[in-house]
């Protein structure tokens, strides 16, 4: 691979792997916040906000990063995909500036209301920034999944005869068919991590015998929310996203099924194996018949193509990696699910707090969700390879060729540093806001943390 | 339609400068009128808010920029690839130093975040002096619309400049000292006491080496560029402008004097606004000046997308922009009035 071309793709995989972990904590824990309040006020009981005040606090912390790790992704459709920017901009520029226009403006005005105006704003007030906080970034990656959308599977334009494309209809862009199950899928996967980071938190204190009530207040909305999220996971969200990559991808589908060669009749579901691309098979197979021809198409017998059936620039360029991310993602995902359900069970005949091994098992979970949730990115921005834009455009010619692979990697080597030193400073200050615990409730310093608050 | 586009995004780039200027001109003089730890709390009370709010301006102009103008989007920011990374780190470091101040227990971590703040909005403010300047210079322009400039070559804005040349520096120093003026105007709106009359001070004496330091601009960005008054000979009315840039500058003068503190931060408003609006109307059509072939040169017409999504944009812009006009009307009118002196932060420390 032309080395600016391996600069470029992974600066941007770096940056934008790195981004991702903080607003899908954010984005997953501002429904639970809000669940946690309407069950305070439904039930009448404090212990329910000092939850949510916690939560609050954890996710202040993470939105701080996120905000600041979130600016350089548009810049870099500019510095490193210049090509792509001019062929395509006038398109999913158009998502991007919404989503600053709609979104961004939205998320941080009430952002700062909602740090700095505990005092000045009336408790209704206050939760209401709370929750525009919240549908802020809800739509911000409505519109972002909606750009990604239109790259893997471009609508409403037309071909123009210079090479570049035209936007011909700001609906179909908006309104996406695949942006809708991308969206769900992805908002799900932030819904299951910010489900299994408020289980694990109250785990961790229950194991360790803190704020007992808290604690339990935490598990039991964690697992119900996890349980919820991963079926939703699975389905519909799961198979929706899967049933456009198998009518628009089918290539992509045979990679990721590790499928190389198209079965005469009812294609196998692979469990688990190692792809050996060279030779066109799978390692060490272990496979349910028919499973993926049923799965795909809801037939048992259904033709599904595999990669042979592609020419080989038409294939995806890295296989074996697209092949493990979906793997590690659904595999993650049932061992959560799996989870969630015992977890759930327990909770149910009341016998899940005074559980061991099953907290024990929810607090070793959280970092599961990161690892699936990025699996699953990958999965998705491999498959669309060798594709910048599905059909129209190859990764190789959207970089910016004026920036020399020299150049780009003096700022990807400058962002792993920064980002390094940013990442220990999120975990000491994560681990000082759990470290501190809920609040006791006369406090009453609200969800936020506010920085600089009036407060004297 | 290319011209409402390049009017829009001039417009949505000046509320940026304007409402992050200030943040940037406080975090510019954050040690220097910040004395007292007490100070610091208030300027950080002032502008902690509303910072991130202002930010949003730059993203929201980028976006539109990129749709509206996707070749000069692509040209520009793969030609200044090393500046624009080290904004970004900047920014990152701006955002953080404030943000992350009141979460940090050791007093050490704190005066750090106090000087990456501080440090990171100064190297802003100059950087987007000089970036201006490199736009009226010009930029070595291929046949194919693209460029890649370097930091630096001999410092001499010739035909084959870099980034910085004394001319660039010239105009991050301008833009250095402008936004240090407007943050310390709306620091005398925000403040009382006797951080209010040092800001008042600083005020005063920044717009008066701002006007002097705005002539001999005027002058280098003409020897630079003879040709910039062009468009004002031809449309006289064009004149208004530095008409505007001049009242502003006294107008911000006499509004401290007489403690017109709100009419004082107008002027310093209407002052940044008419400056950008001055090199945005000398430059029109062009976006991005040639500095070897002027033929080569990126303009709106040129430069901008297909008329559908121009057109079916602006609807949804209009919309966006009253949406945000009123979200801002609802921050400001909650943070307004003096921060009350003597806060602390609020966790404790």
């Amino acid at each position: 691979m032309d080395s600016a071309l391996a600069v470029h793709r992974l600066h941007f995989a770096f940056t934008v792997t790195f981004h991702y972990l903080f607003p899908q904590l954010t984005m997953g824990l501002a429904p639970v916040i809000v669940a946690c309040k309407v069950l305070a006020g439904w039930k009448k009981d404090e212990t329910y906000n000092q939850a949510a005040r916690l939560l609050g606090r954890v996710f202040a912390v993470s939105f701080v990063f996120g905000v600041v790790t979130g600016i350089p992704m548009e810049f870099q459709f500019g510095t490193n995909w210049a090509r792509f920017s001019r062929f395509a901009g006038g398109i999913i520029g158009q998502t991007l500036a919404m989503e600053g226009v709609f979104a961004f403006f939205l998320e941080s005005s009430f952002l700062g209301l909602f740090l700095f105006g505990e005092k000045r704003l009336s408790r209704r007030a206050h939760l209401g920034a709370a929750i525009a906080v919240a549908a802020g970034s809800w739509l911000s990656g409505y519109f972002i999944v909606a750009t990604d959308a239109w790259m893997q599977h471009p609508v409403g334009y037309t071909r123009l005869p210079g090479g570049g494309v035209r936007l011909d209809s700001l609906s179909a862009l908006v309104f996406n068919r695949w942006a809708f199950w991308q969206y769900v899928h992805t908002m799900g996967g932030a819904a299951v991590t910010g489900a299994f980071a408020t289980a694990a938190l109250g785990a961790y204190y229950k194991l360790r015998g803190q704020h007992e009530r808290v604690a339990g207040v935490l598990v039991r909305v964690g697992v119900v929310a996890a349980a919820l999220a991963g079926i939703w996971q699975m389905f519909p969200s799961g198979d929706g996203q899967g049933q456009q990559i198998a009518r628009h991808q089918p290539a992509t589908l045979a990679a990721m099924e590790g499928l190389f060669t198209t079965p005469p009749a009812g294609a196998p579901l692979l469990l688990v194996g190692q792809p050996n691309v060279d030779e066109g098979r799978i390692d060490n197979a272990i496979e349910v018949p028919r499973m993926l021809s049923f799965l795909t198409y809801k037939r048992w017998d259904a033709q599904v193509q595999g990669l042979d059936a592609f020419a080989p620039d038409a294939r995806p360029d890295n296989i074996a990696l697209l092949y493990y991310s979906y793997h590690v993602m659904v595999g993650l995902g049932t061992i959560l699910i799996a989870i969630a359900g015992i977890a759930l069970l327990l909770l149910l005949r009341r016998r899940l707090l005074v559980n061991r091994p099953v907290l024990w098992a929810l607090l070793l979970a959280a970092p599961l969700p990161y690892i699936a949730n990025t699996a699953g990115w990958m999965t998705a921005e491999i498959g669309r390879q060798p594709w910048l834009v599905y059909g129209l455009m190859r990764t190789a010619e959207g970089t910016s060729h004026r920036v020399s692979a020299g150049n780009a990697l003096f700022s990807l080597l400058g962002f792993m540093g920064l980002y390094s030193l940013l990442l220990i400073v999120f975990v000491l200050l994560t681990a000082r806001v759990i470290a501190q615990g809920p609040a006791p409730a006369h406090a009453d310093a609200g969800v936020g943390v506010a920085p600089q608050s009036g407060a004297s | 339609m290319e011209t409402v586009w390049f009017v829009l995004v001039a417009a949505m780039m000046t509320a940026y400068v304007v409402l992050d200027g200030f943040d940037l001109g406080v975090g510019a003089l954050y040690k220097v009128l910040g004395r007292s730890e007490e100070d610091r709390a208030v300027l950080r009370q002032a502008i902690g808010p509303v910072w991130d709010a202002n930010e949003v301006w730059l993203l929201a102009a980028g976006g539109t920029l990129y749709f509206a103008f996707p070749a000069l989007y692509a040209a520009s920011f793969s030609g200044f690839y090393l500046p624009l990374m080290m904004v970004l780190w900047l920014l990152i470091g701006r955002g953080l130093g404030l943000e992350l101040r009141g979460h940090i227990p050791d007093p050490l971590g704190r005066q750090a975040c106090d000087t990456i703040f501080m440090v990171s909005s100064i190297v802003l403010a100059v950087v987007l002096g000089a970036a201006l300047g490199n736009v009226v210079r010009g930029v070595p322009l291929d046949a194919d619309g693209y460029f890649f400039l370097p930091l630096w070559t001999d410092f001499r804005p010739g035909p084959a400049p870099g980034v910085l040349d004394w001319y660039t520096v010239l105009c991050g120093v301008v833009a250095l000292v402008a936004l240090c003026t407007h943050g310390a105007h709306y620091l005398v709106l925000r403040t009382s006491g006797d951080l209010n009359l040092r800001a008042r001070r600083l005020a005063r004496n920044g717009g008066r080496v701002l006007a002097g330091l705005l002539a001999v601009n005027l002058a280098a960005s003409l020897s630079v560029r003879p040709g910039l008054l062009d468009n004002f000979r031809a449309h006289p009315v064009g004149l208004v402008i530095p008409a505007l840039v001049a009242g502003a500058l006294v107008a911000m003068e006499l509004g401290v004097r007489a403690g017109r503190e709100r009419a004082a931060f107008a002027a310093s408003c209407v002052f940044l606004i008419a400056t950008l609006a001055g090199a945005a109307f000398a430059l029109y059509p062009t976006l991005l000046p040639s500095s070897a072939e002027p033929a080569r040169a990126l303009t709106v017409h040129g430069a901008a997308a297909d008329g559908y999504g121009l057109n079916a944009a602006l609807g949804w812009w209009i919309a966006g922009i009253v949406l945000v006009a009123a979200t801002f009307r609802y921050l400001y009118g909650q943070f307004r009035g003096k921060v009350a002196a003597g806060v602390a932060d609020s966790d404790g420390h």
